[in-house]
């Protein structure tokens, strides 16, 4: 072990490799459709995939969240959908002023994640399971609330998705990067996220250590239900309706948009930041594969293929790294490989 | 020796220290030789060596003459060797029938025959008393008791000219303990050579015909079982060894810290009281599954005590509901496995070390101060003298010894009144142990009340200021410094488990969940 240092990082090196390697792939993926493509290049596209993404980016903070203290939220899609009903009801056939609408639609989503978060604490049942019901259960309330019907809302939300001008950015994108802002924040720089970190890799440890863990797991699933009624408020306006049967499979994509971040499915580990460049990754995919005219299985084929290879390069990037770095001292001092 | 059918020359092992030091030992056909030694003693490293768990390092053995070097456990029992394993290793999601005969299913065509399979089990139950159980039991609907007993009929139905038992009735009733004596007995006519590991000397004196006793690795000696009383074992077990001196004593003593009152909680803690005052360091001794770790989560809300109370610091009593409580009320622990219940392995030296005690860190709306923290960390580092490359290191990355002191560190920066240490040297090598033997002595001296379990009396002894002996969950003496010998304090271990017939009342009583190994396999 040698001696005693005590060296003091002052930048997470690693970290900003990280980074820094989603950002290569997505400048990649932009590379290959522009390549394969005459309009991809274009700042409508920018446009269409920044403003589509607000959405998914919402779902994809909780869950990243959820993932780093070992659980998973499968819910968010059908509570998503939940909310949005409120939502449309709310402002439709209850004709309540935006603002006590969105309030509604918040708190809907926030006692979705208070179930689901005190099940699996109170009860210790496997937020697997929990989250399986509350996906079934939030979407048979949804057809309770809404009759089945969609409920158009039209200008009273449309805003919220519309390019501000001179900015190219909607409102809603605006409100999720300001999510994914604070979502790494609180991971990385509060009490709260340490204790997420550290739950997620070890809770016996935690406990042991004298430390609650089970307030800190609740509020993690109350914070996804919130994200997903943020989801449905960008969902709805995008759409300009509340449809009962939005969001269906959601929360995969959610679940991918994390993983291809480098978010650990066993807990302890994960970003919100690369999650957010998870979720670019997935939108430039699809839009790219639409502007080179590609047909829906084979879109799906394709994304299918990316989500399982990113995580592949993620959790070898390691032992991949590692034989290059050898590679290189061995060429470098001109010797031969030899295995 | 012409008529040994297992012969061991010059048998060593070692894994971070020797654990088996040039053992030599002659089995004959027909003779049941049992294994005493303290904990550790290299019992059960022995054993396994014979059943083909684990190569020694160096020495021979044959078996009927010829060279015996199984390299698998399998390899052992195609030669007649089997071994029935202290830890359980039945299958709890199969059937009774499926876990005897898991390895050598009776198939057809590639299908598992069924009538067959059951017919088999039937019959390999019924050898060891259990004709009562239906084959297609699933495992884990089974008594500890009657699990141990599925395993021997396990090693019961393969054929058998050595058979090595690792303290079978450990969890075995009476009954049980007599029905499997007598089928030790019928194989033992039928000339196999049985290896039984056991410390219930009253139990090894009715079934055994020599003894072996180990110390420190070597066999000591070998003798006739009629030749061996109690005394004797013990005094063979724990030789004669000049106490060290390099630890402090004499520390000044202030007023009652800790203070345990009629503890209970199921029968591995038992109407359990004893006070510790600052500044000193009281020792708790005992066998393997005893009791001592489940007395200390007890106390410490790691486990919720039935009964009794803990009150700390002159705090009225109060039976702690979770660590947390505990350690609001200024108690630590250090517990018995740091990997699985202490530590974040993947995670950072300084988030392991913080871990708990995040408030000196934390500014307003929960946000951390990190450079504070790693400043604070590096401090801990040199008090505990962590060796270690930089805080940003996961401390699975560290040595045995520096893992503990991250551990140890975390709770120091606390300032307990009361620290509770749970085997804190195990898997440490001599030099951590001696570091970690310091922190202990300057939290004493700091005036908080440390309590340590150890499996290692010689630690012990070495340390404390008084050691209490638990056995069979209840405390049964307390020595002061000065008043204990090696000899007295494992007596008084066995104390609890004396007049019962040589064995254990309760199936239940059995370390179910938390076997510990007797061995530094670490």
């Amino acid at each position: 072990m040698g001696e005693a240092k005590a060296k003091r990082p002052g930048f997470d090196w690693r970290g900003a490799g990280d980074v820094l390697g989603m950002l290569v792939v997505l400048a990649g993926l932009a590379a290959l459709f522009g390549r394969f493509s005459d309009h991809f290049w274009s700042v409508q596209t920018v446009k269409t995939i920044v403003n589509q993404s607000a959405d998914l980016t919402a779902l994809a903070v909780g869950m990243t969240l959820v993932l780093v203290i070992a659980g998973i939220d499968l819910s968010v899609g059908s509570v998503m959908a939940l909310c949005g009903a409120v939502l449309g009801v709310a402002m439709v056939d209850w004709d309540l002023p935006l603002p006590v609408a969105l309030l509604l639609c918040l708190a809907t989503g926030g006692a979705c994640g208070l179930i689901n978060g005190f099940i699996t604490v109170h009860w210790s049942i496997p937020s697997f399971i929990v989250t399986l019901g509350m996906l079934e259960s939030a979407r048979g309330a949804t057809y309770l609330v809404t009759r089945s019907e969609t409920k158009y809302v039209g200008a009273r939300v449309e805003w919220l998705s519309h390019p501000i001008a001179g900015l190219g950015a909607s409102a809603s994108f605006l409100i999720a990067l300001a999510m994914v802002v604070l979502g790494h924040v609180l991971l990385t720089r509060t009490v709260m996220g340490r204790y997420m970190i550290a739950i997620g890799t070890n809770e016996e440890a935690v406990r042991l250590s004298g430390v609650n863990p089970n307030p800190t797991k609740l509020w993690t699933f109350v914070i996804s239900g919130l994200c997903a009624a943020a989801a449905a408020v960008f969902q709805v306006s995008r759409v300009s309706s509340a449809d009962p049967n939005a969001g269906v499979g959601l929360e995969l994509g959610a679940i991918a948009a994390v993983v291809i971040g480098g978010t650990s499915l066993m807990g302890g580990r994960g970003s919100v930041l690369r999650s957010f460049l998870g979720v670019l990754v997935i939108a430039v995919l699809q839009t790219g594969l639409d502007h080179v005219g590609a047909s829906e299985p084979s879109k799906r084929l394709i994304s299918g293929a990316v989500i399982v290879l990113a995580v592949v390069a993620d959790v070898h990037r390691g032992r991949w790294a590692g034989s290059a770095r050898k590679l290189a001292g061995r060429l470098r001092r001109g010797t031969r490989p030899s295995s | 020796m012409t008529d040994s059918l297992l012969s061991i020359r010059g048998l060593c092992k070692s894994y971070a220290a020797p654990v088996l030091r040039a053992v030599d030992l002659d089995l004959r056909g027909g003779e049941v030789l049992a294994l005493m030694g303290a904990n550790g003693a290299g019992k059960s490293t022995l054993a396994r060596i014979l059943a083909g768990l684990g190569p020694p390092d160096s020495g021979a053995m044959s078996l009927g003459g010829e060279p015996y070097r199984p390299g698998s456990k399998r390899a052992a029992e195609a030669l007649g060797v089997q071994i029935v394993q202290q830890e359980l290793t039945v299958l709890p999601t199969l059937t009774v029938a499926e876990n005897l005969f898991l390895d050598r299913l009776p198939t057809r065509w590639g299908l598992v025959r069924f009538g067959e399979l059951r017919r088999r089990a039937r019959e390999a139950l019924a050898r060891v008393g259990l004709e009562a159980i239906d084959p297609e039991t699933p495992t884990s609907r089974l008594g500890v008791g009657e699990r141990q007993l599925v395993e021997i009929a396990g090693g019961l139905t393969r054929s058998c000219r050595v058979l090595i038992l690792d303290e079978p009735t450990a969890a075995l009733t009476s009954p049980q303990v007599d029905r499997l004596f007598a089928e030790v007995a019928r194989l033992k006519a039928e000339g196999a050579a049985i290896v039984y590991v056991s410390h219930r000397l009253e139990e090894v004196r009715r079934l055994a015909d020599r003894i072996g006793v180990l110390r420190d690795g070597r066999l000591v000696a070998t003798r006739p079982a009629s030749e061996m009383d109690l005394d004797e074992a013990v005094r063979l077990m724990v030789g004669s060894n000049p106490s060290r001196d390099q630890v402090r004593h004499g520390r000044a003593l202030g007023d009652v810290v800790l203070s345990v009152r009629n503890l209970s909680r199921g029968d591995r803690v038992r109407d359990v009281s004893f006070d510790v005052r600052g500044g000193e360091v009281v020792g708790i001794s005992g066998l393997v599954g005893s009791g001592r770790t489940e007395l200390l989560r007890a106390i410490f809300g790691a486990d919720v005590a039935e009964s009794g109370g803990v009150s700390v610091a002159g705090a009225s009593p109060r039976r702690f509901r979770s660590p947390r409580e505990a350690v609001r009320a200024g108690l630590g622990m250090v517990p018995e496995d740091r990997k699985t219940e202490g530590l974040l392995l993947p995670r950072s030296i300084r988030l392991n070390a913080t871990l708990g005690r995040l408030g000196p860190f934390t500014g307003a709306l929960g946000f951390l101060n990190q450079r504070k923290e790693r400043t604070d960390v590096v401090a801990t580092a040199e008090r505990v003298q962590l060796a270690y490359a930089s805080t940003e290191q996961p401390v699975g990355q560290l040595s045995g010894g520096n893992q503990q002191k991250v551990l140890v560190g975390r709770w120091l920066e606390r300032r307990p009144r009361v620290m509770l240490f749970d085997e804190p040297t195990r898997g440490v090598d001599v030099a951590a142990k001696f570091a970690l033997y310091g922190v202990i002595d300057e939290l004493a001296a700091g005036g908080a009340g440390v309590v340590v379990v150890s499996s290692e009396v010689e630690e012990l002894m070495l340390i404390c200021d008084r050691i209490a002996v638990v056995s069979a969950g209840r405390l049964v003496e307390t020595f002061a410094r000065g008043e204990w010998t090696e000899e007295k304090l494992l007596a008084a271990a066995f104390r609890g488990y004396a007049g019962e017939g040589g064995s254990v009342a309760g199936s239940d009583r059995f370390p179910s969940t938390r076997i510990q190994s007797t061995d530094y396999t670490d």
